[in-house]
């Protein structure tokens, strides 16, 4: 075992520890929003796709990194933007009751 | 290892992106912070993609710049930018749940594909310590990807995957053989060997396991299994960053992997169902004789649509129930136009919403949201529940097992769970399309209530005869 890839290990176990201490007592409400939020964040794998983008040299790897990178950045775009659109219909409206009120 | 200057910033800006998903999913356990967190997370991803991106462009290459490989990059990202893009503002907020999983399913596509070029362009043997990462990774996204297309398929209702539970005959022993097939592979190649048929039997097996491991599952355990998959997803994640000995992927996949699964477990206890009893699809095989099974015993009282009409309609308090059934039948909009239609007539109308109401959890309020009821009308459980007992009517909407009495006695499935308080209302109207059982495979007491009246009809039919009944009054 090398020095790199215990460095590796070695981030890999503390970003575990930190994923089971980033989720405390959530409302039920979010549990949605937040597995779709956590989702989107895995969609970095794209970077790893433009990694072997960079290196592809005969059509297999071409077709697979085009189809990786494709995937990847529908998975961040698409995921983030759902999950700002659930938040937003979460979104308490403090002002929202009044003007209704008001146009009543 | 000295770093040049370039290289030193890209780590830089994938640290800053791995601290903003850190923070961003802190954000996101409170509702008064979790926009901003979303938008935070969103931002550093932006910064570990847009340094990514300089990095390839600027290093000093040996073979120089390589041309086709950003125009893949390029076609890619808008190809997938502009597919997700599309989707996700465009799509029903009903279907969400399914978009949800399709994001998943091609992650984890992303995160096999990165392991399986990187097999293919092993020339020797390999390392032990690559080759655990490459075979692992291509299990898990591949399990991942066909696992959640079809949670997705069940979600949208596809006939090919029916959210029914689908019992392959003898299924159970193909899973096992598929999974030993799997692992041998595995071991055969962890030896190590490089055989790249072999990669491609584990991979089909994978594929393959993804598929009988979900269809068995009920359609209402979905969001459990999705909360799962994406898990896996970042776990695959993770092991693509090994693969390419690279940091950000191992900290966000890491990241995921770990918070979904403790986020599987909070919702599956939300819905009082244990993730094991889930994944072996037993207890969702009780969903499969629903409709066969009158309440046992106690006699149920069937209740005309005009009569309901007349129930609601001179009622001074309605709480309205609504539940899986409404989701379904995307019947939210007709619930809404009920309920302004009785608010017209003077009759105070709130919602009662249990906090695994929907199709997934906290998936009520949005959809209601979107139906434009007012967000004041909306009452989580612990503020509606005394309120049952003032109210004369309370109107049960596809709801089955949270408004279940049983729950508050030991010794039932749902035993345990909390409840909506429905019983205690003056009068309970239930729009069901049938006896059948909710996914706890029990009988609900509530039915065999005599204060309750059973309109045997789908959420949207239903709620439309009833808003027609209550015009005519």
């Amino acid at each position: 075992m090398n020095a790199e890839l215990l460095t590796a290990l070695t981030i890999f176990v503390l970003a575990i520890l930190c994923g089971f201490a980033v989720i405390s007592k959530v409302p039920a409400t979010l549990h949605t929003p937040l597995m779709s939020g956590a989702n989107s964040i895995h969609g970095i794998v794209v970077v790893g796709a433009m990694f072997i983008a960079v290196e592809a040299d005969e059509p297999v790897a071409y077709v697979l990194s085009f189809i990786a990178v494709a995937f990847g950045t529908m998975n961040v775009v698409g995921g983030y933007v759902v999950t700002d659109r659930m938040l937003q219909m979460f979104r308490r409206k403090p002002a929202a009751p009044a003007a209704e009120k008001a146009e009543a | 290892m000295e770093l040049s200057a370039l290289e030193t910033l890209v780590r830089v800006a994938w640290v800053a992106g791995a601290v903003a998903f850190v923070i961003g999913l802190i954000r996101m356990n409170s509702p008064a912070t979790a926009r901003n967190g979303n938008l935070l997370s969103a931002g550093g991803m932006a910064v570990a993609i847009g340094a990514t991106a300089v990095f390839l462009a600027f290093e000093t290459r040996e073979e120089g710049l390589n041309v086709t490989g950003w125009v893949i990059i390029l076609a890619g990202l808008a190809l997938g930018g502009g597919l997700g893009l599309y989707t996700a503002r465009t799509v029903k907020m009903t279907a969400m749940p399914q978009l949800v999983s399709l994001f998943n399913a091609v992650g984890g596509g992303a995160a096999a594909l990165i392991a399986i070029d990187d097999y293919l362009r092993l020339s020797a043997t390999p390392s032990l310590q690559v080759n655990v990462a490459t075979v692992l990774d291509i299990v898990i996204g591949s399990i991942t990807f066909t696992g959640s297309l079809i949670a997705s398929g069940k979600l949208m209702g596809l006939k090919i995957t029916p959210s029914r539970p689908v019992m392959i005959p003898g299924g159970q022993l193909v899973t096992a053989a598929l999974a030993l097939i799997v692992v041998a592979g595995a071991i055969y190649l962890w030896i190590p060997n490089l055989s790249v048929p072999i990669m491609l039997v584990i991979l089909a097996a994978a594929l393959v396991f993804g598929v009988t491991m979900t269809l068995p599952i009920g359609g209402a355990d979905m969001p459990v299994v999705i909360s799962l998959l994406n898990s896996f997803t970042g776990t695959a994640v993770a092991m693509a960053g090994f693969v390419l000995d690279n940091p950000v992927l191992i900290i966000a996949g890491a990241l995921v992997g770990a918070s979904g699964a403790i986020l599987t477990k909070l919702m599956a206890d939300a819905m009082n169902r244990s993730v094991i009893n889930i994944m072996v699809g037993g207890f969702g095989a009780a969903e499969g004789t629903q409709g066969a099974v009158a309440g046992a015993g106690h006699s149920v009282r069937e209740l005309g649509m005009d009569d309901a009409a007349i129930q609601l309609a001179y009622a001074s308090s309605v709480i309205v129930v609504p539940g899986y059934g409404l989701a379904v039948a995307q019947a939210q909009h007709a619930m809404r136009e009920l309920a302004e239609l009785l608010e017209a007539r003077g009759v105070d109308v709130k919602y009662a919403i249990h906090p695994v109401a929907g199709r997934m959890p906290g998936h009520m309020n949005v959809l209601l949201a979107e139906a434009n009821v007012p967000y004041p009308q909306l009452k989580e459980m612990e503020e509606i529940n005394p309120e049952f007992d003032r109210c004369d009517v309370a109107l049960v909407v596809g709801a089955n097992d949270v408004t279940n009495p049983a729950a508050r006695k030991p010794g039932s499935p749902v035993s345990g769970m909390p409840i909506l308080d429905v019983d205690h209302a003056k009068a309970i109207i239930v729009i069901k399309r049938s006896m059948g059982r909710g996914y706890a495979g029990i009988d609900n007491e509530l039915y065999g209530n005599p204060k309750t009246g059973m309109l045997f009809a789908d959420a949207k039919a239903g709620l439309a005869e009833l808003i027609t009944a209550v015009k005519a009054l």
